[in-house]
């Protein structure tokens, strides 16, 4: 018998012409593009060129056309619900953390559709210790936390749904420099465990430090796409997103 | 006889029933910030079918004890709401989801003349009455009485709000519901089906207003097709004196408002005499003298004060007692 055709042989995640429209205006026009197994990839781009559109209709929360292929899996036919069985998780826009809810119970949000008690109870136990600040805050409701406390939630949260890859959208936002460095350190801690990150990021020059790989968008469009050596190293990414 | 004493436990058994009915119009609204104006119906069609089952029970002639009788009617009656209010949501609300808010709140109100003249087809438009089978066996506490069945809905009413909150705050089910009724889209990504979840919460609502109306009609003795009109509209003020879409919210109005109520119904008629009033009272000397007392206002005003204090609320506090944000969309 043939061998089944292993993963290794397709990208982890691969778009073909997606297309997101609000009313009559085009908000992703037409994009492709793919992410490997283990890359740390990362999507930059000016306010409004896309960016988060095309990550929220990976995770099916907006209706998008074209195709959206994860581990031979046409994701576009899936609800939303669906996608954290299959390892997708995203980590949304403006943190979306559950303000009501304390933080242990955000976290047991993030494993709501795992049965395996044995194996949450570890997870908690690992993303306590990388994030101690939410061990000391497990009972606090999750709304009385600072932004980069809830930042922190937001990724441990996602975590817990053990992702094999994460879409991050915008995790520097509204944060104090030094939050946003600790940030990016558990970013770079969470690739290195193997997981594979899609990041969509305003900071261009942090994005491409801490990225593998790079695509720049503009108007819906996917206009660059290289190593992030090469990005930071191109006259014309220096002069719009570095601003030099 | 102490009227104080007596009127608070009356209160607090109306009010128990209140605090249960109104449990399913907060939690719906929570999710989906829908008001489903069927509930009441679905209360009073709890009530029907125990009548129906009750009285199918003492008809036969078993040696079954009173309390077994009762429990009969409730358990058919509880899955039978359930059914309705699973049917209600799959089949009139959900099509509407996204519609405009005005549509699903019109048809909450077509839904609940549906199932009120449902009712009337099945039991016909005359009042029911509950075959009097409980021994209803009094004991005095300090002045006033209270009555085997108000000690009972007051226990029911009680464990069933403490199952409730135990099962929403504890359970993962329950947190899931929470973390919906937060932000539908985030808790998608957590794998939570919504529809699931709003299913969920009308089936259970739908539950607790069975009991419910069980618990009103062995208390009043009585069941009528219209009885979810009225019942339903007043706990859907307790839900909002107490913050529409908060659980606590709606056991806390539930159980001022059967508080104020009878409270107001038991003290109505004094206020309300003129003898007692300095003028008045000489104006009318002759009458007084001759009748007693002369009242504006008897405890058949008493349905008033639930909506007093619903409009209340609404000037000076819309969010209710415990809400934190005002339904400035509903």
């Amino acid at each position: 018998m043939a061998e089944p055709p292993s993963d290794e042989r397709y990208a982890l995640l691969e778009a073909l012409n997606l297309e997101v429209h609000y009313g009559g205006i085009a908000a992703v026009r037409g994009i492709s593009f793919a992410v490997e197994a283990g890359e740390l990839v990362c999507l930059i781009g000016a306010n409004g060129a896309g960016k988060t559109s095309t990550l929220k209709a990976l995770a099916r929360m907006i209706p998008a056309r074209g195709e959206i292929h994860y581990r031979r899996e046409r994701l576009d036919r899936l609800p939303s619900h669906a996608l954290i069985r299959r390892g997708l998780a995203l980590v949304p826009e403006g943190r979306g953390i559950f303000a009501r809810l304390t933080v242990a119970e955000n976290l047991a949000m993030g494993a709501y559709h795992r049965a395996d008690r044995a194996g949450i109870a570890d997870d908690l136990a690992r993303i306590y210790d990388m994030l101690p600040r939410l061990k000391e805050r497990a009972t606090q409701v999750a709304g009385t936390l600072s932004g980069g406390e809830q930042q922190m939630l937001a990724i441990g949260r996602a975590l817990m749904g053990r992702p094999r890859l994460l879409l991050l959208d915008e995790p520097s936002m509204g944060l104090a420099p030094l939050m946003v460095e600790k940030i990016f350190e558990v970013i770079r801690a969470v690739a290195a465990q193997g997981v594979t990150i899609l990041l969509v990021e305003q900071n261009a020059r942090l994005a491409l430090q801490t990225c593998g790989r790079g695509y720049v968008m503009e108007s819906g469009q996917i206009t660059l796409a290289d190593s992030a050596a090469r990005l930071l190293a191109d006259p014309r990414v220096r002069a719009a997103y570095l601003g030099e | 006889m102490d009227i104080l004493l007596q009127q608070i436990i009356n209160g607090l058994t109306t009010g128990s029933v209140y605090a249960i009915v109104a449990l399913g119009y907060t939690m719906v609204y929570g999710v989906i910030q829908l008001i489903n104006f069927a509930h009441g119906e679905v209360v009073m069609i709890g009530a029907m079918v125990a009548f129906s089952v009750i009285m199918a029970l003492v008809g036969m002639g078993l040696p079954l004890p009173p309390f077994v009788i009762v429990l009969g009617g409730v358990l058919a009656a509880v899955p039978v709401c359930m059914a309705i209010g699973y049917l209600l949501e799959r089949v009139a609300y959900r099509p509407l989801r996204h519609a405009p808010r005005l549509a699903p709140l019109i048809t909450a109100i077509g839904m609940s003349i549906i199932l009120q003249h449902l009712a009337l087809l099945v039991w016909g438009r005359d009042p029911r009455a509950f075959p009097q089978i409980m021994e209803n066996a009094s004991f005095a506490v300090g002045g006033a009485a209270i009555s085997s069945v108000q000690i009972a809905i007051i226990l029911l009413s009680v464990t069933m709000m403490a199952g409730l909150t135990w099962f929403v705050y504890r359970t993962r089910f329950g947190i899931a519901i929470r973390a919906t009724a937060e932000d539908v889209r985030v808790a998608g990504l957590m794998g939570v089906d919504a529809n699931r979840v709003i299913a969920a919460t009308f089936t259970i609502g739908a539950a607790l207003g069975a009991v419910a109306g069980v618990m009103y009609g062995t208390y009043y003795g009585i069941a009528h097709y219209t009885m979810g009109f009225i019942l339903g509209l007043k706990a859907f003020s307790a839900a909002v004196l107490g913050g529409i879409g908060n659980l606590a919210g709606a056991m806390l109005g539930g159980i001022l408002l059967g508080l104020v109520e009878a409270l107001g119904a038991g003290y109505i008629g004094d206020m309300t005499d003129l003898c007692r009033w300095p003028v008045f009272g000489e104006l009318l000397a002759e009458r007084c003298a001759a009748d007693g007392h002369v009242v504006l206002f008897g405890s058949n005003y008493q349905d008033v004060f639930a909506f007093l204090v619903l409009i209340l609320v609404l000037v000076f506090r819309p969010s209710g007692l415990l809400g934190e944000r005002v339904a400035e969309r509903a």
